[in-house]
């Protein structure tokens, strides 16, 4: 174990980095937990919220990680960073999450839709640092794969089943589509300090596409054609530099009010 | 013994010390606490056991203990890591060390056969090997292949719904993961 090694680009570069993969998956986790025990069937209902486990999973994964790292550059005794302290501690500018993962649950169609779009990017960014250069992050990125595989086929399903089900539910996916479309530019467009992962955004973007484009046709949600039209729509972004919708500001009241009104508050 | 040596070589080739074959042995006595019928060496977690030299502060030497989450969120992991060392307590051991590596991922190939007919004893069909295409899961209540998913996700993150198609039980399938 390094003692403290010096504060470089680099290591600050992976911090913000490893915090922004952290923060995706907690924001969208919490968004999602919102579900619980009001989900449509009892089934569903437990499916949404073992996946929500999965992407806490992960993001304490993560957490832990950049504590180290933080931990490991800086001399703060009295002040360590923990995975707590990130997630609880932090302000709204500070998280780095995509804008999609604080956007509102909304009905069942927008959650699931969200939730498939989703868990297609983390399939293959995950696919992708696996190979990081980086251990760490490199052992996370292939533990986590096993897991999002389930939520790919779960969320896959979903579409299908509501894009392609009644008059009702398919025009649900279709108002679920022209509002969460637009914020999906953003996991495809690189930040500073996402360019020195080792990450093909290109190839990201391509799978992606690829992979969404089928099932939304299966789906009869699209058709051939209409991926050129998707291409060139506006896409927000800002979530991943800190400048935030103004949704978030509530999601963090609610999850950070213990530890805020409480601190250091343990059970 | 042989059971446990069998249980040793899903995790190394290497033959335990005698020191080490002792802590092996009481790990084999501590449950997982979602599915008590198995220890958590049948769920092949535990990845690595070191004894160090005994020692005026460790009698017994200082053990530490290598372990694997299963699942990354996974809510029994602090429970595991907690009755590993009040068992180890119990032993003498005083304090040990616990180490979570992440990598290589948990796999349920690390699950012994013991572990999984315990499993099927319990009413939870287990998993298959990763190697196995489209293997059926078989119900527990009557052996019936003729069995449906009901649902991908159960009542832990490692469990998928199922129900058998011939006694109509729904049952727990342990996911090959």
């Amino acid at each position: 174990m390094n003692a403290h090694p010096p504060i470089n680009y680099s290591t600050i570069q992976l911090v913000k980095y490893t915090l922004h993969l952290a923060d995706s998956n907690l924001i969208l986790a919490q968004r999602n937990g919102e579900w619980c025990a009001h989900g449509p069937v009892l089934e569903q209902d437990i499916a949404i919220t073992n996946i929500t486990l999965d992407l806490i999973g992960q993001s304490r994964n993560f957490y832990q990680y950049a504590a180290q790292l933080i931990n490991q550059s800086t001399e703060q005794p009295n002040n360590e960073a923990t995975e707590d302290s990130l997630a609880y501690l932090r302000t709204e500018r500070e998280f780095k999450n995509l804008l999609i993962t604080e956007l509102p649950a909304g009905d069942w169609a927008q959650t699931v839709l969200r939730q498939f779009f989703y868990s297609y990017y983390q399939l293959g960014l995950y696919e992708q640092l696996q190979n990081s250069t980086d251990a760490q992050i490199a052992a996370i990125a292939a533990k986590s794969i096993k897991e999002t595989k389930y939520h790919v086929k779960w969320s896959s399903d979903w579409v299908l089943r509501l894009g392609d089900g009644t008059e009702e539910s398919h025009q649900r996916m279709l108002k679920a589509l022209e509002m969460l479309w637009q914020y999906t530019g953003e996991m495809f467009a690189p930040v500073e300090y996402e360019l020195n992962m080792g990450i093909d955004f290109k190839e990201l973007k391509e799978g992606w596409e690829q992979q969404v484009f089928a099932v939304l046709e299966a789906a009869t949600l699209f058709q051939a054609g209409d991926g050129a039209q998707l291409n060139s729509a506006y896409m927000q972004a800002g979530g991943k530099t800190g400048v935030h919708t103004e949704r978030m500001g509530f999601i963090l009241t609610e999850l950070q009010y213990l530890q805020r009104t409480y601190p250091g508050a343990i059970w | 013994m042989n059971n446990l040596n069998n249980k040793l070589s899903l995790v190394s080739n290497n033959l335990p010390t005698e020191a080490e074959a002792a802590v092996w042995s009481i790990l084999e006595t501590v449950p997982d606490p979602e599915v008590p019928v198995l220890s958590v060496l049948d769920l092949g977690i535990v990845r690595d056991v070191k004894v160090a030299e005994p020692s005026a502060d460790h009698p017994k030497g200082l053990a530490s203990i290598t372990i694997t989450p299963t699942y990354s969120g996974c809510p029994a992991m602090d429970a595991i890591s907690m009755d590993i060392r009040l068992k180890m307590i119990e032993h003498g051991y005083g304090k040990v060390n616990i180490i979570s590596v992440l990598s290589p991922a948990w796999t349920t190939d690390w699950m012994t056969e013991s572990g999984k007919q315990k499993l099927a004893a319990y009413g939870i069909a287990p998993p298959s090997h990763s190697t196995v295409e489209g293997a059926p899961v078989i119900c527990p209540q009557c052996q019936s292949a003729n069995t449906k998913l009901l649902s991908q996700f159960g009542s832990t993150a490692c469990k998928a719904l199922y129900q058998c198609n011939d006694c109509k039980e729904p049952f727990d399938h342990f996911k090959c993961h």
